[in-house]
């Protein structure tokens, strides 16, 4: 397939080679899986609301090749064209929510979707990569040059979008970039005194929010003490992954996804349990730890430190949100609708993932001197771009 | 494309190599070790959720299962009911109830066509709506017939199945209706012995430690099925022949308080307990009050010979009405002289009763009626109880009325016990369904009368059966003796001439009273068989001779055909 001569100087060839070939492959199996377990999934919701069974599986893929093509094209940019696209996607992304709060159908009880055609769009799925991105080009500017207020323009940001999210309400997702962000701050070296503040802060917050919105109470409650309340989808979430045990019950044989509602979504991880065994599990849990391990370290030899921001706070959000989806599949953490990315069905979110994964896949290329020799007198080098 | 970024991209990383050098080494290294920090924290996460998983894998797999609700769905089972002599009243039998797992149906339309094919009458579009939620657990029917079952297993539809549930049968069916009452689908009481077993014997039962299922004794009642249905068959034959609204009867062991028989009419069949619910199907013994009329000059009798304000060889003078406030007494077929006691009961005379209770004065009067249960809801087990009318200010009118049984209402069972004392020789005993020996009865019981007063009365009612109101009651050779009551019904809040309450209440034998009867109807037509007539005489009073006539010999009283004294008037005398 990539046939290229080291000579050949095309973008193309320079891409393939400087590329991180073995997260590609991690990414790309995920892909398959992701293929792989909605047609597991997926086909008894799509028989309920009426579809074809093979429905959300061919959408699916659909999504997938897109997403991949477009990670391909998003990868190729260099890091400030990056940041012009993710300005681009950033501006654009909050009109179309706030379009959405105002014209928007109601799904589930929130605005969050804007229909373009036969899709439905939620343009906060791109907010988020597009809003981490430049978040990052915040903090390493207000690195590099203290006279920018780096830290306070990010904030801003943040308070934005998650205004915008809590509007619709989307509790979930604004819970996700507050850690993103906490992480991004965490991680441009703010003084552990700063980060226990911000910690209380975040816990004054988590208890506002339980104490004051009662969707987030309930959900708490429940998870707190089981016997409070309806706890029937992390149960037959929980059940279906005992079911499965080892070796699954085989493809096709789960009656749990008959049963579970968001079976393709957020509890896509419980399905696959029940059908492909817990082993597969681990194997998913590994892909996933393998991708957001890598890029870490990648990011932590990286010299650059709007490249290191990015490419991490970018990994930490895809982490966060795999660990927190596969932490509620679990009954480890209380019932939240996060999407297990790239496993989980939806167009929205499949595009966003691989909007985020192209930046981080070419955040990550290899480029002479980026990597700091640790411990090693040079650190700086020139030519970053040379191939 | 990477070309042109190649340019810019170096021009912009020599201003920013120019800014890094501010930086110190040790901050980056800082920067670095935050970055490993968050390897770490994720690393850590990743190891739970993996732990988490071999966890799971390691846990013994859920067995496949209905759910436990449906293993809860399992009704209590209940005690047998028996009546005294063993004859089962009610029971438990086992029937299978339908239940759907709405989550595990496949196809729901193919399911509920299924299901309509064999149970017509369920309710589709609320199954529909049922099924189409994600619950573990819907029962579709209770207690469905085996033959539904079949049908529906033939049906082989994945989701649906069956538990098996107690369910309350009644062999017995309409017969002892108001005594048992009757169960919902839950096997709760919902009336009758049933609700009392519910809110007394259960909890009992339970404290004692034997609720378990098996370990239930069967209770027995004082009822006896044979003479219930023998009270239960003339009365609904009466009712038929009178065109009466309504019927009721009570026979009563004068000697324990034990209800030996209580039928209200109509009345309902307890395997359809939803008939109960119809107002008109109350319990009339226990759980209604009626002015029970000219009955009630018994008990005036009783009190005037009990107070010793007048004896068996008094007269009262009934020679015109007596007039009080905007009221006439006068009598329904006046004599117009002076009355004896005894010509007082059997003329049934209005002016001579009210007579003898002014005598005795407003207060005694009312505490006579109250001493005797009058004035207080009936005993017994039922729940159903009614208390009586009384009015708040007891004047002299109200005595005047309440001699001759208007102006008061009270529960036909009330009016049976009383009975009961004034002729056992006068011990009131609290009703009772549930068997009492002699020896707890003689605990229990309260004297109200003295025993002369009791004698007067057997002798008054005995007299009134064979020369007075009362000689259709006669049943041969189990000398009957009782009073009659013809009461007009208030309408509207006056007293309708045509519409009546006839009631009878007596007891035999009179020599040795063991059984008191009291039989009342409502609203009895007169016909050319009662040359028109619907007083008491006319129909209650046959109605109970029949009744004695055929429960005398079951509750094993000796009949003695060589009767002494009885005289034979041969005229009926008119009833009131």
């Amino acid at each position: 397939m990539f046939n290229f001569g080291r000579a050949d100087r095309s973008a193309l060839a320079d891409w393939w080679w400087t590329v991180d070939r073995a997260l590609l492959a991690a990414i790309l199996c995920l892909a398959v899986f992701g293929i792989v377990f909605s047609m597991a999934a997926s086909p008894p919701v799509a028989a309920k609301l009426g579809l074809d069974e093979f429905h959300f599986v061919k959408r699916q893929a659909v999504f997938v090749v897109a997403g991949l093509g477009l990670m391909v094209a998003v990868s190729l940019a260099s890091p400030r064209l990056m940041r012009r696209i993710a300005l681009a996607v950033f501006v654009v992304g909050l009109a179309a929510m706030v379009l959405a709060l105002f014209q928007g159908a109601e799904i589930k009880g929130a605005r969050r979707w804007l229909d373009i055609g036969s899709f439905s769009l939620q343009p906060s799925e791109f907010v988020k990569p597009a809003f981490v991105l430049l978040a990052a080009w915040m903090f390493a500017e207000g690195k590099r040059r203290p006279e920018i207020p780096g830290v306070a323009m990010a904030t801003g940001m943040l308070a934005l979008v998650a205004t915008l999210l809590l509007l619709q309400p989307d509790v979930g997702q604004t819970l996700l970039l507050a850690l993103v962000w906490g992480a991004l701050l965490f991680m441009a070296g703010m003084s552990w005194r700063w980060v226990g503040g911000l910690a209380g802060l975040g816990a004054a917050g988590f208890v506002t929010a339980y104490l004051t919105v009662p969707h987030v109470t309930e959900r708490v409650d429940r998870f707190l003490d089981p016997a409070s309340g309806d706890t029937y989808q992390v149960d037959t979430a929980l059940e279906a992954v005992t079911r499965g045990s080892w070796f699954g019950r085989g493809p096709g044989e789960g009656t749990i996804k008959r049963v579970l509602p968001d079976s393709h979504t957020d509890f896509v991880f419980a399905v696959t349990a029940e059908e492909f065994g817990i082993i597969v599990c681990l194997a998913l849990l590994a892909v996933f730890a393998f991708i957001v391990l890598r890029v870490l370290y990648r990011s932590f030899r990286e010299h650059d430190i709007f490249i290191r921001f990015a490419a991490s706070g970018l990994v930490v959000m895809f982490g966060l949100q795999a660990v927190i989806n596969m932490g509620v599949n679990l009954a480890l953490l209380p019932a939240k609708g996060m999407t297990l990315p790239l496993i989980s069905a939806g167009g929205s979110s499949t595009l966003s993932i691989c909007y985020a994964l192209g930046m981080v896949v070419g955040l990550t290329r290899r480029r002479v001197g980026a990597e700091a020799m640790i411990g090693g007198g040079l650190l700086e080098s020139g030519n970053r771009w040379h191939a | 494309m990477a070309e042109r970024g190649l340019s810019h991209s170096t021009s912009c990383w020599r201003q920013h190599a120019l800014l890094l050098e501010g930086t110190g080494k040790r901050e980056r290294e800082r920067d670095r070790s935050r970055v490993v920090l968050a390897m770490g924290m994720f690393l850590l996460c990743f190891a739970v959720l993996a732990a988490r998983l071999i966890v799971l894998a390691v846990a013994p797999a859920p067995a496949e299962s209905v759910g436990y609700s449906a293993r809860q769905a399992l009704s209590a089972s209940r005690p047998d009911i028996l009546d005294r002599n063993g004859e089962i009243l009610a029971t438990d039998i086992k029937t299978p109830s339908l239940y759907a797992e709405p989550r595990k149906l496949i196809d729901v339309d193919e399911a509920i066509d299924g299901l309509m094919s064999v149970m017509p009458d369920l309710d589709g579009e609320k199954l529909r709506h049922e099924f189409a939620t994600d619950r573990g657990f819907v029962f579709v029917r209770r207690e469905i017939t085996p033959a539904q079952q079949a049908a529906v297993h033939r049906l082989g539809i994945p989701g649906l199945g069956f538990v098996e549930e107690n369910r309350r049968v009644y062999p017995a069916g309409n017969e002892a209706s108001h005594v048992l009452g009757h169960v919902n689908v839950d096997q709760e009481g919902g009336a009758g012995i049933e609700k009392y077993l519910d809110d007394e014997g259960l909890k009992v039962l339970r404290e004692s430690g034997l609720s378990a299922e098996g370990a239930q004794r069967p209770v027995a009642l004082t009822i006896d099925l044979r003479v219930q249905h023998a009270l239960r068959a003339e009365l609904a034959a009466a009712m038929e022949r009178y065109e009466a609204k309504a019927a009721a009867g009570v026979i009563l062991d004068a000697r324990t308080g034990e209800v030996a028989a209580m039928v209200s009419l109509p009345d309902f069949d307890p395997n359809t307990p939803a008939e109960a619910l119809d107002p008109e199907r109350l319990n009339r013994v226990t759980g209604g009050v009626y002015e029970l009329g000219s009955t009630f000059k018994a008990f005036t009798a009783a009190m005037a010979l009990d107070e010793g304000s007048a004896t068996l060889s008094d007269s009262y003078d009934a020679t015109k009405p007596i007039r009080i406030s905007s009221f006439t007494i006068d009598d329904y077929h006046a004599k117009r002289r002076w009355l004896t006691v005894p010509e007082i009961f059997i003329y049934s005379s209005n002016i001579g009763a009210a007579r003898m209770a002014l005598d005795v004065g407003k207060v005694r009067h009312r505490a006579f009626l109250t001493r005797l249960g009058l004035l207080d809801a009936p005993g017994g087990e039922l729940p159903e109880k009614a208390k009586p009318l009384v009015p708040a200010n007891w004047s002299e009118v109200t005595t005047i009325t309440a001699s001759f049984g208007h102006g008061i209402s009270s529960t036909p069972l009330a009016a049976a016990s009383a009975a009961a004392a004034l002729v056992n020789g006068g011990y009131l005993l609290p009703a009772t369904f549930l068997p009492r020996s002699r020896a707890e009865a003689r605990d229990l019981a309260r004297p109200v009368l003295r025993a002369t007063t009791s004698r007067d009365m057997r002798y008054l009612m005995r007299l009134n059966v064979t020369n007075g109101t009362a000689t259709k009651a006669d049943a041969e050779g189990y000398r009957v003796g009782g009073k009659t009551g013809t009461a007009e019904k208030i309408v509207n809040g006056r007293y309708a001439k045509n519409r009546l309450l006839t009631s009878f209440l007596g007891a035999f034998p009179m020599d040795d009273p063991q059984y008191v009867v009291l039989v009342m109807l409502d609203e009895p037509q007169g016909s050319a068989e009662t040359h028109g007539y619907a007083t008491a005489g006319w129909n209650s009073v046959p109605v109970t001779g029949n009744i004695i006539r055929r429960v005398a010999p079951m509750l094993g009283i000796q009949p003695r055909l060589d009767e002494p004294g009885k005289g034979k008037s041969g005229v009926t005398l008119a009833s009131y």
